[in-house]
């Protein structure tokens, strides 16, 4: 019994993670609901209870995906780098400049509008790889720096160069049909973004633990004077995982414009960067691990949603407990105490070496 | 005899369920000078950071002066009396003497401002009481290991330590410094200190031990007074076996240099030169050792022999090819290998598998990968035959590096720079803080090697491996070369002492270095 406790440890902190917060979450309902019994089904079931809310669910778990996967590349080698959001919007917004103004038939124009949105990405986060490869400035700082100039630089692009002066708000024209994502389900938005994301998930997942590549950036991220003392080329490593991380994230920003919205219509950063983060530190940097990290954290989200507009429990409680949760599964030391004196009592009795 | 420290079942284990300390018992009688040893890793060290209050027991009473106390920091430990010198000294370096002598225990002036008059009186005063001299206003950095050693040992005195616990004090010192040191224990044992000195050199316990506590696998197998027991006998004990202390036999045949070092220099960045024109050759089939005091420029030599840094000036070259510029992995290609002083640090990463840590050097060859394809079940199979060829305690060859114990963490970075196949090998400290078995292991792999033609360059710290294993021997003294001895059979560790602290200087003994 406790040599399995031992050996799923982490899955069983989540789990037990994830019971406390929900009785928190209980508490906190009961607190401030007239109607605690129809608010706490609203947040835990209403995001399956119906077939929009479902749709929902698998929406929004896309593109915080691309973003996990992104930021678990370089997570992988220890580059701190937060500039998915940074990249994900630059990218979304040049991709879509392309996308309006070019005119190809849909096989080559949704590749290159996606390739284009992804290099735009890689090109920009290739920037704090670079400066931490040559002179050691923390990608910490730099990137969350570049995500603010990215921002503003894609907006001025879409304001002031794409805009639709037709519609009645500050958005891009629409793309041409030929650079929209399809959507699969009838009745619902969900679009073949999902399925990328899911590929990718395997893509990186092969790429980090079955190439030389994956494993010089693994190493590095284990230790970097290690990688350095074998002979890995850890300049090479730095910019490579934050190069790919730029590309992730502005991909996945651009099949979310091409499938959801066919037109760019953020006017403050959408934020999948930041979820990236989160859904990266839950899932380990393990690319197959993000992907249910994902739609945990697309269930926290659309139950959130579904909260707000069902119950009367304010906006801002809802958020409260959305991060107590999150807080919880994300803190490594949760529990460290119990499995402590698991292992010496599994150690006494001469269990372990 | 009274007894002055009583420790009973004591039990320790760590987060990662290594046992450090099964059911130990010590009992220290007060006047004495109280040997622990042991093999690294039998638990001499944790038994002492339980008494002086860093690591916390998990079972077990320790009686103090015949009281039960409950030691949970060191701040209760020095209270009652209990002071302790560490194996990495615990000073500030930018701190002066007196500074640190009074540190946490301050005379103020004006209740708010160091009193730096007081503090130097005190540590004279103190320094004169117990007839340890050490310079009051000199700051830490700038004395010689010893001495700051010495300032370890006043501080805990002057916080009225009557038992003091030194662990393994020599293993930094070199002869001279021990026999100062030496001296000075036994004057304080005069003075009815009662000390618990930590060693696992046999010589060192049977010149200053009263009683000797010898522990292995975390158990005490034995206290015994040390006049009882003869070296062998202490070994014995340790190891649980018989061992031996043998220098090999000298190689019959010496080839051609493989290694050539010219001229060589190293400024840091601190603009302190740190390795002044160093030349010398290691030749096919034999081990070239570098003796000296740690800090002399040891640890910059063999990173730059590596392509870890870069010289100064100077040339290296391997079978005449130049190595200086070249990235560490060009040079582990031109057949280079290297056994880093700091296996922790350099030499693996700990938190992931053996086979991880195998392919190192070698993943991106064939038989390891395939275009950007790694072949894991031939990376598994390699590795497999690593962990039975070099014999490695692991459960499979996925088991973290973190799982296992130094001697095989040794083991582990051991078997991969050896089986890269190279004909130059530099190896740091390769048994530093592994047990003997591990240590005999590695000195016969050494050995093996270099009778199949391999050039060795051996650095380290401990001058019984540099002459056991040594065809030839360079000391290194503030970077330069200050002896060199061709051969290595009439030559004592007494015999290299002066050259490494600088006392004397022969510029290339044994004339010309070969070429």
């Amino acid at each position: 019994m406790e040599k399995f406790l031992l050996k799923y440890f982490t899955l069983i902190r989540v789990i037990i993670a994830i019971g406390i917060g929900i009785v928190i979450s209980v508490f906190l309902i009961y607190l401030t609901s007239q109607e605690p019994g129809f608010s706490l089904r609203s947040f835990l079931l209403g995001p399956f209870l119906t077939r929009s809310r479902l749709a929902h669910l698998f929406e929004t778990a896309s593109p915080i995906i691309f973003c996990g996967l992104a930021i678990a590349v370089a997570f992988q080698a220890k580059q701190f780098n937060i500039g998915a959001e940074g990249s994900l919007y630059l990218g979304a917004a040049v991709g879509t400049a392309f996308a309006v103004s070019t005119n190809m038939p849909a096989f080559i124009h949704i590749p290159l509008v996606l390739l284009i949105a992804g290099l735009t990405g890689a090109l920009w986060s290739f920037i704090p790889g670079i400066l931490k490869a040559k002179w050691k400035a923390s990608e910490l700082v730099s990137s969350l720096m570049l995500n603010y100039v990215a921002y503003f630089l894609g907006l001025y692009l879409i304001n002031y160069h794409f805009r639709d002066k037709e519609a009645g708000f500050l958005v891009s024209f629409k793309l041409p049909e030929t650079a929209w994502l399809a959507r699969f389900i009838p009745d619902t938005r969900i679009h073949y973004g999902i399925i990328l994301a899911l590929v990718l998930a395997v893509l990186v997942y092969y790429f980090l633990y079955h190439t030389t590549a994956g494993y010089e950036i693994r190493s590095t991220g284990f230790n970097e004077r290690f990688a350095r003392f074998g002979g890995i080329s850890v300049f090479k490593v730095i910019i490579l995982c934050q190069v790919i991380l730029g590309f992730l994230a502005a991909f996945g920003g651009m099949t979310e414009v091409m499938g959801i919205h066919r037109r760019f219509l953020w006017q403050s950063s959408p934020g999948y960067g930041w979820d990236g983060i989160i859904v990266a530190i839950i899932g380990r940097s393990h690319p197959l691990l993000i992907v249910p990290a994902s739609f945990f954290l697309a269930y926290m989200r659309v139950g959130g949603r579904v909260l707000n507009l069902m119950s009367d429990v304010p906006a801002e409680m809802v958020m409260v407990i959305q991060s107590i949760i999150i807080l919880l599964i994300t803190a490594e030391a949760f529990l460290s105490q119990w499995k402590y004196r698991i292992t010496v009592r599994q150690a006494e009795r001469g269990g372990a070496a | 005899m009274e007894k002055i420290l009583e420790a009973k079942d004591v039990l320790k284990v760590y987060e990662n369920g290594v046992i450090a300390n099964r059911a130990v018992s010590i009992a220290v009688e007060e006047n004495t000078i109280h040997a622990v040893v042991g093999e690294n890793g039998a638990g001499k060290t944790t038994l002492m950071k339980i008494i002086f209050g860093i690591e916390q027991a998990q079972d077990g009473e320790i009686f103090f002066k015949g009281e039960k106390v409950h030691i949970r920091s060191p701040r209760d430990a020095i209270r009652i009396g209990i002071g302790m010198v560490h194996q990495h000294l615990m000073l500030a370096p930018d701190l002066t003497v007196a500074e640190n002598m009074v540190l946490g225990n301050e005379p103020l002036r004006a209740k708010l401002f160091l009193d730096t008059d007081r503090a130097g009186e005190i540590t004279l005063q103190v320094s004169e009481e117990y007839g340890l001299q050490v310079p009051p206003n000199k700051k830490i950095k700038d004395l010689p290991i010893g001495v700051r050693q010495r300032v370890e040992i006043l501080k805990a005195l002057f916080r009225n330590a009557e038992l003091l616990i030194l662990d393994e004090p020599t293993s930094v010192l070199t002869p001279q410094e021990t026999e100062v040191l030496f001296k000075t224990l036994k004057n304080l044992k005069k003075q009815g200190k009662t000390i618990i000195f930590i060693s696992h050199k046999l010589n060192e316990v049977k010149q200053i031990a009263d009683r000797v506590t010898i522990m292995r696998d975390a158990r005490v197998i034995d206290t015994r007074d040390a006049s009882e027991l003869t070296e062998h006998d202490i070994a014995q004990l340790m190891v649980g076996r018989d061992i031996s202390f043998e220098r090999i036999r000298a190689p019959v045949t010496l080839g051609e240099s493989l290694l050539s070092v010219r001229n060589l220099s190293y400024v840091n960045d601190e603009a302190i030169l740190v390795l002044n024109k160093m030349s010398f050759d290691v030749r096919s089939g034999e081990i070239l050792g570098l003796a000296g005091v740690v800090g002399n420029g040891q640890t910059e030599l063999v990173r730059i022999l590596t392509g870890l840094l870069q010289p100064s000036e100077g040339e290296i070259t391997l079978r005449g090819e130049n190595l200086i510029g070249l990235s560490p992995r060009r040079i582990r290609e031109k057949g280079l290998c290297h056994i880093p002083e700091d296996r922790m640090e350099d030499g693996v990463a700990e938190e992931t598998t053996l086979e991880e840590n195998f392919i190192l050097d070698r993943y991106y060859k064939p038989g390891f990968s395939k275009g950007l394809r790694l072949l894991w079940k031939d990376i598994s199979q390699h590795s497999r035959e690593l962990i039975e060829k070099f014999n490695i305690l692991a459960q499979s060859t996925k088991t973290p590096v973190s799982a296992l114990s130094g001697g095989n963490i040794q083991k582990v970075v051991v078997a991969r720079e050896l089986s890269s196949d190279p004909d130059v090998i530099i190896a740091a400290h390769p048994t530093r803080g592994i047990d003997v078995g591990s240590e005999e292991m590695v000195h016969r792999l050494l050995q093996e090697a270099r009778d199949r033609g391999k050039a060795i360059f051996l650095a380290s710290a401990d001058l019984d491996e540099i002459l056991k294993l040594s065809t030839r021997v360079i000391v290194i003294y503030n970077g330069g070369i200050a002896a060199h001895f061709q051969d290595v059979s009439k030559i004592t560790a007494g015999d290299l002492g002066p050259y490494m602290l600088g006392v004397q200087r022969e510029e290339a003994v044994s004339g010309k270095v070969s070429a």
